[in-house]
This record gives C-alpha cells, structure tokens and sequence, in this order.
C-alpha cells in the first residue's frame, strides 16, 4: 500500500459564482471530467495549497453532475478565505466524497419536509433537487428556509423556482425585515404552524446552526413525525474525513464516519450533538 | 510458537547484529528517565528501564510525519509519502505492546492508513516481561495488560542469568535463528521461567477499586458527575497526558508552501483533544469549549468510547499521563471517584 489517504487530488475550480456578501459558489471539475460519485449530504475535503483543508459539503445534487460538482461555501476560515480569493481556473484539492449522506432510497414513497437555516441549505440542496428530478417518487415535498435577512437567501434563482412550482411547497422567512421585504417575519419555526403534515407519511430534514436544531426539533416532534425519520446533518472541525484524526468527535461517534447525516433518533441520547 | 533460552550476554551482540539490518529503537537512559530512540550502539539499551517519558507511539506514529506533496506550478500533481523503514522496537512493556494492537486496528480499520501500516509491516516488536511496578502509578494489572497477549515476534523474560525468548511469529523465529547463542529451552528453564512468572504478580498491587471490564458500563452512567468540573478547574489544558499515552493518536493535517511557491507539504502531527481549538470550527463555535469537557472526553474515551469503536479499552494502565500531570489529575483516582459515587447510590 503507497498511496496516502490524505493526498488530495487536483481538481479546476470551472466557476465561481458571487451568492452573497458571504458565500460563493463553485463549481469543481475532477481530472478528465470524472464523476465524483458522491451520494446527496456527503461532503469533500477541499485544500488550497499552502493553506490547508477543510471539510465542504457538497451541494450539487448527483441527479446534475455533469462531470462537475458545486460547493456553496461561506468566506468564514483560513481555506474557505483563501478560497473566495480564487478564480475560475484555479486548482485546488479535493478528497472525498466522505461520510454518511441522506438516506434517499429510504425517502421514496414518502412526503419530504426540509428545514434548512441560513447556510443549511448547501448540504439539503443535493438532496431536494435529486429529490426533485425524481419527483414522482415522492409524495409532498416541503420546503421551509430562513434567514436572517433577505440579502442572504442562497440560491435565489432555485427557490423562485421552487415557490413557482404546483408541486413544491415553499415558503421563505427572515429574522428581520427589511423595508424591501413583504414576505414572512421570523425564525424558522414561525412557518411551521402554517403548514400541516401526515407524521407517519412524512421524513423531515434539517441543517443550519447549532442554536436552530433544538427550536425545530421541538417542531417537527410537536408534528408527530417519527425520531427516527427526523434527519440532520451536523458540522464539525475535520482534518482527515476517515474517522481517525478524532476533531470530528460527537461523543463516542465520529461524525465523519456516522454522519454528517444523524437520523435523530441515533443522537437524541448523545449529549454533545446538539 | 517455540521457547528458546537466550543469556543475558548475548543481548548485546544480538541487538549489534539487528543494528546492520535495522533501525533498532530500544530504551535508553535519558537524564533520570528513560526515553524509545534509535540506538547507535547496543551498550546503550537499557532492559532494567521502568518506563518510558514518551510511548513506543512514537515509533509507529511519529510526533510529525510527512503524507504528501503537492508539486504546484505548470503541470500540478500530488505525490502521495509513505515513507518506512525496516525497524526493530526492543523491549516493549506488555502495556505498551497492548496499545500497539490497539494502533495497529485503529489504522487498520475502515480506511486503511498507509502510513502507519507501512511502517508497521517493516516493524518487528520484541517485548519484555515486566517482573515489576514501574512506579506507584503502575496500574497494568487492573488493565489486564500485566501479561502479552500476542502482538510480539519475540518476548523476553529474565529468568535470572538468561531470558526465556517466546516466539510469536515467523518473522521472530528468522530474527532468533540469526543468534547463535540461542538454544531451545530445556525443562529446568521452563521450570525457571513458570516460578518466575508465578512470583511476579503479588509484586503488583490493585489500585483500581472494580474490575476494568467494568468502565464503559461505568462511564455511561457518569457524563454529569462533579468529578468532571472539579478536573476542569485544575487542567492547565496543556495536552502533557495525551502527548505520552502510548494509545491517543489524534492528529492534525497541516499544508505548508515551499518558500519559492513550488510544492506544498501536508504532514500531520499529535493533537490533543484537551486543547481550546481542538473541536473549534471557522466561525467560532467551540463543540467542547469546557475544560471539564474536554477532561471528561478523555477519561470517556479511555474507557468507553474506544472500547466500544475498537473492541478493546483505550487505556493500558502505564501510568504516563498520572506522573506527567503538572496539575495532579490522576485517571486511576478518577474511575474509583466514580465507582465509589455509583456504590453510594446504590446503598
């Protein structure tokens, strides 16, 4: 054995797409176009040289990849810094794709609820559009996402489309209002009561920050919906992606390896998941 | 596999012998301690060591190693560096020869770590017996790790004049054939070696109050014990106890750049869960900001966590991380503090 499990490969970076004042998007070509093969809310470690590497989650549903996949990423750290200074063009590292993502074989058949906050939406997103170009194998799908102001929606193009759609059920929110926004006003759990759902039909989804899940938790569980159909995906410091380096450590799990995806169920018992 | 009788003067130039072949780590005295480094000459191993600053870790999992290149400029490629040598560690207590098997599935499993395994492949261990205590804060016996359970090519116990050789594998058996001075062990030195065996273990004391195969059940009902803040307030978090226990091998993944831009170099090296920025991510968020946390974490996977990840407990009863302590925090202390509040609430 002589290749290294830390090694990188070199992969283009064929876009970069301003999102936000804060997040970018990207999207990485593998060498010779090669699919990443990754499943939805499964993430990469993605390295600039001489910076270092961090766990990304990939938000590019397998249904679209094209030979490539995208990362919506907030300017936040040192890599995700060094990143945002790149260009189209620019090489960069990626290992992966790492982790436990969504369980969607298990979703089929079912009605779908996503919750995402703020950021939460990059890792949800590769499974609400592969969920959605399979859409007949779904019942409802659900979608809820909140912000803390309009200026940060991602993804704005996709969830016009979303909201456009007869049958997608998307509604939007943000903590503060701003003079340019009629829409709804609040944290996220304000849009549950406006929706009302078949608990034992429905599997529900949630991503954003730690602050957010116990508040939507106590929704979807205030729904009736099942522990175990609950699912989220948890972020955590990461610097080898295989359950060795032990930063990614949520009590005796390793969230690289176990997650990032948790059914609720699995960490209702594990103190330090939330 | 076979025992063979090797005296005590043939040490030496067996190990001159391996010093041709091998890099040969072995302990040897370092001011008023005793240290695992490559010897350069076999006068300077010392068998009679009681224990070691560092682990043989440090052999197999080396504080800093190198893992890959990445070459940038015109045509960008990256070179994976697994790097290995042939090596010998001599000498290894029973201890730390249970946490090399705890290494060895740790870097085997799910993801095979080239790195490690490389190395490990080219590493032959000859173990020793240990007769006695390395100190008071010895506590192998309650760890079960006062005896080998596999994991050596050669063991050695001192039988007196001699030390009885026990060869675990092929690998041994071709590293003994090479000593002429060796010769099958007769019935009066397997008679020697049994009453040495018999006498050693009442030279060693309990000092757990329970039986160790008892923590993780222990441990799972402790994550709120008092213990936890009363270690909090009193660890400097400075990383010492991790740094020498010879089975944490958490790491961090550094990326540095040539300074003329032409490659940059990831490498990783020990890491401590008992430091602030360990679980911290970018924008801040500490998972395990507590000092008591971060203590309980490491008493948790010492004897819950890995036992239940690996199948085996995740700490061999060395003592290390109790004798480097500025601060006095004694795991062996610790786990009967919790033993003793759980006897309570059951009376």
């Amino acid at each position: 054995m002589t290749e290294s499990l830390y090694a990188p490969e070199f992969a283009r970076l064929t876009s970069v797409q301003p999102m936000t004042e804060l997040e970018k998007l990207f999207t990485v070509e593998l060498p010779g176009g090669k699919s990443l093969g990754h499943g939805p809310g499964q993430f990469v470690m993605l390295s600039i040289p001489g910076v270092g590497e961090a766990p990304i989650s990939i938000t590019s549903s397998p249904s679209r990849s094209n030979g490539t996949f995208e990362l919506c990423v907030r300017k936040m750290g040192d890599v995700t810094g060094a990143l945002h200074g790149l260009q189209a063009g620019a090489m960069v590292g990626i290992r992966g794709p790492f982790g436990h993502g969504f369980p969607i074989d298990e979703m089929r058949g079912k009605d779908v609820l996503f919750a995402p906050g703020g950021l939460g939406l990059a890792p949800l997103r590769s499974l609400i559009n592969q969920v959605l170009d399979e859409r007949a194998d779904f019942g409802r799908v659900i979608i809820l996402y909140g912000t803390k102001r309009s200026a940060e929606f991602l993804f704005r193009d996709e969830l016009d489309e979303w909201a456009a759609r007869a049958d997608v059920e998307c509604l939007v929110t943000v903590d503060r209002g701003e003079d340019d926004w009629s829409g709804n006003v609040g944290v996220i759990t304000t849009l549950f009561p406006k929706i009302s759902v078949d608990p034992h039909a429905t599997v529900a989804i949630t991503c954003g920050p730690p602050i957010m899940y116990r508040f939507v938790l106590m929704e979807m569980l205030g729904k009736g919906i099942s522990e175990n159909h609950i699912y989220l995906s948890l972020e955590r410091r990461m610097k080898c992606g295989v359950g060795k380096c032990g930063h990614c450590q949520i009590n005796g799990l390793y969230c690289c390896q176990s997650g990032p995806v948790f059914t609720y169920d699995q960490i209702k018992n594990v103190p330090e998941a939330l | 596999m076979s025992l063979s009788v090797l005296k005590k003067g043939a040490i030496a130039p067996l190990v001159s012998g391996l010093m041709a072949d091998y890099t040969v780590h072995g302990p040897q005295a370092k001011r008023s301690m005793f240290a695992f480094a490559p010897l350069t000459d076999a006068a300077e191993l010392r068998l009679d060591y009681n224990t070691s600053i560092l682990s043989p870790k440090t052999v197999l999992q080396p504080p800093r190693e190198k893992l890959a290149t990445m070459h940038l400029g015109e045509t960008p490629a990256v070179e994976s560096n697994v790097e290995a040598e042939p090596m010998v560690i001599f000498g290894v207590h029973t201890c730390d020869l249970r946490a090399i098997q705890l290494l060895d599935r740790v870097f085997s499993v799910d993801y095979p770590d080239a790195h490690y395994i490389a190395r490990r492949e080219q590493t032959l261990v000859v173990s020793l017996e240990c007769l006695k205590p390395c100190d008071e804060h010895s506590f192998c016996k309650d760890m079960g790790t006062l005896e080998a359970n596999g994991g050596y090519d050669l063991h050695l116990t001192d039988i007196g004049d001699a030390y009885a050789v026990h060869v675990g594998t092929e690998a041994g058996a071709a590293l003994l054939e090479k000593c002429a001075d060796a010769h099958e062990a007769t019935t009066d030195d397997v008679k020697r070696l049994e009453a040495t065996l018999g006498a050693k273990w009442p030279r060693f004391q309990s000092r757990l109050d329970f039986d160790a195969g008892e923590l993780p059940a222990l441990l799972a009902t402790a994550y709120e014990h008092p213990l936890w803040e009363e270690l909090g307030e009193r660890c400097f978090a400075c990383g010492s106890c991790t740094n020498v226990c010879p089975t944490c091998y958490c790491f961090n993944v550094t990326d540095t750049i040539s300074l003329d831009l032409s490659e940059s170099v990831r490498e990783r090296s020990w890491d401590s869960c008992q430091l602030d920025e360990f679980a911290r991510v970018a924008d801040g968020h500490n998972f395990r900001q507590a000092r008591a946390a971060r203590q309980r974490h490491r008493f948790f996977r010492k004897g819950k966590y890995i036992y239940e990840q690996q199948g085996m407990l995740g700490c061999v009863g060395c003592g290390r991380c109790i004798r480097t302590c500025l601060t006095h925090i004694n795991i062996v202390d610790g786990f009967n503090t919790i033993h003793r509040s759980k006897q309570e609430v059951g009376r």
